[in-house]
């Protein structure tokens, strides 16, 4: 028999293993789903008139059956979306040609320019779900760069770390103004 | 027995259980690690697209899965080779969405309807004609909260 080994003194490896553990229990979650929120506009009474918009309050984006972009009838590309549609909503410069802003009471902003321009979306039944999804999250780039912005500017802290209230207000100020139209049928396969 | 009564019975040396622990941890953590959670088998493959702008999905209790994609390649002698709807698990068509909607609510609380997110996850390759029909039967339905899901990802 060979030599005895001395006993180890294992009553402190509970307490670094429950340590272990606590620590992955916190830190770790379940794989959540990643992705862009939106809402859908309820259904319209059918004899409800569309209402009339102004031209210069409206930017339309096609996206057609081969995914080629066109922006107010100008074939343009997905890289230039997001700065037309920050431009388009911000109006910085209030031009006549692009949209007209409306004067809102908003609690903790006060009275602020809430543009009236709306984002036009058509696509077509041949459009690719990725090709429509790389434009909604151009657009939503620009709205959130935008609210950013906003809420650097008022709060000092970015939109993500604002608080509840102050985000709502945010959001009243800045709205996701997306419009999606009935879309065209050109590539449906047969 | 003379093993008992033997005044000096031969000692069997004790095994050191320390390192016993880790071994076991190390398992606990190898599986933690690998598993994932999965509600229900696909039956469609789907590869999300890319975003830069995503956000998490919240309350995950208030979601319902619309799986749109092209039927998994032991699938497609039933169901071919187009993209086909999948909720919960089976192949379904789209006017059956109206049906889903009503018993996805229908199993939330009263409080908890108005809210219940409706998460869309198409595969990059769908068309949109299909995605649009299953918008209209949202609207249709009543459920206005939806989700695309996407993956984060880096600009192109």
């Amino acid at each position: 028999m060979g030599r005895k080994t001395p006993g180890l003194n294992t009553s402190s490896m509970a307490d670094i293993s429950f340590l272990l553990l606590t620590f992955f229990l916190m830190t770790s979650s379940i794989n959540t789903d990643q992705g862009i929120a939106r809402r859908l506009p309820p259904p319209l009474p059918p004899d409800q008139d569309t209402p009339e918009v102004r031209e210069r309050n409206i930017f339309v984006v096609k996206i057609n059956s081969k995914d080629r972009l066109l922006y107010n009838g100008e074939i343009g590309r997905l890289e230039d979306l997001k700065d037309r549609a920050k431009e388009f909503l911000g109006n910085p410069e209030n031009k006549s040609n692009l949209p007209e802003k409306e004067v809102v009471d908003i609690p903790l902003l006060g009275s602020m320019e809430v543009s009236k321009g709306v984002i036009s979306m058509q696509n077509d039944r041949g459009t690719s779900y990725d090709m429509y999804l790389q434009v909604q999250n151009e657009l939503a780039a620009a709205i959130n760069e935008m609210r950013n912005e906003l809420a650097t500017e008022r709060f000092g802290r970015k939109y993500a770390d604002i608080t509840e209230p102050q985000r709502e207000a945010i959001d009243q100020a800045i709205p996701i103004a997306i419009s999606e139209a009935e879309p065209t049928k050109i590539g449906e396969k047969k | 027995m003379a093993r008992f009564t033997g005044k000096k019975a031969k000692e069997t040396p004790a095994l050191n259980m320390g390192s016993m622990s880790d071994i076991i941890f190390m398992l606990l953590f190898f599986f933690m690690v690998i598993t994932t959670m999965r509600e229900s088998t696909l039956f469609v493959k789907i590869v999300v697209p890319q975003g830069t702008e995503v956000s998490k999905l919240e309350k995950k209790s208030l979601v319902s899965y619309i799986n749109v994609g092209t039927p998994m390649q032991e699938q497609q002698a039933k169901y071919g080779t187009d993209s086909r709807i999948q909720l919960n698990d089976q192949i379904a068509e789209v006017s059956d969405i109206i049906q889903f909607v009503e018993l996805e609510k229908s199993a939330r609380v009263e409080a908890d309807r108005p809210f219940v997110t409706f998460a869309i996850k198409a595969d990059k390759d769908t068309k949109m004609g299909l995605v649009s029909d299953i918008k209209q039967e949202l609207r249709k339905a009543g459920a206005y909260k939806i989700f695309y899901n996407a993956r984060k990802g880096e600009r192109k």
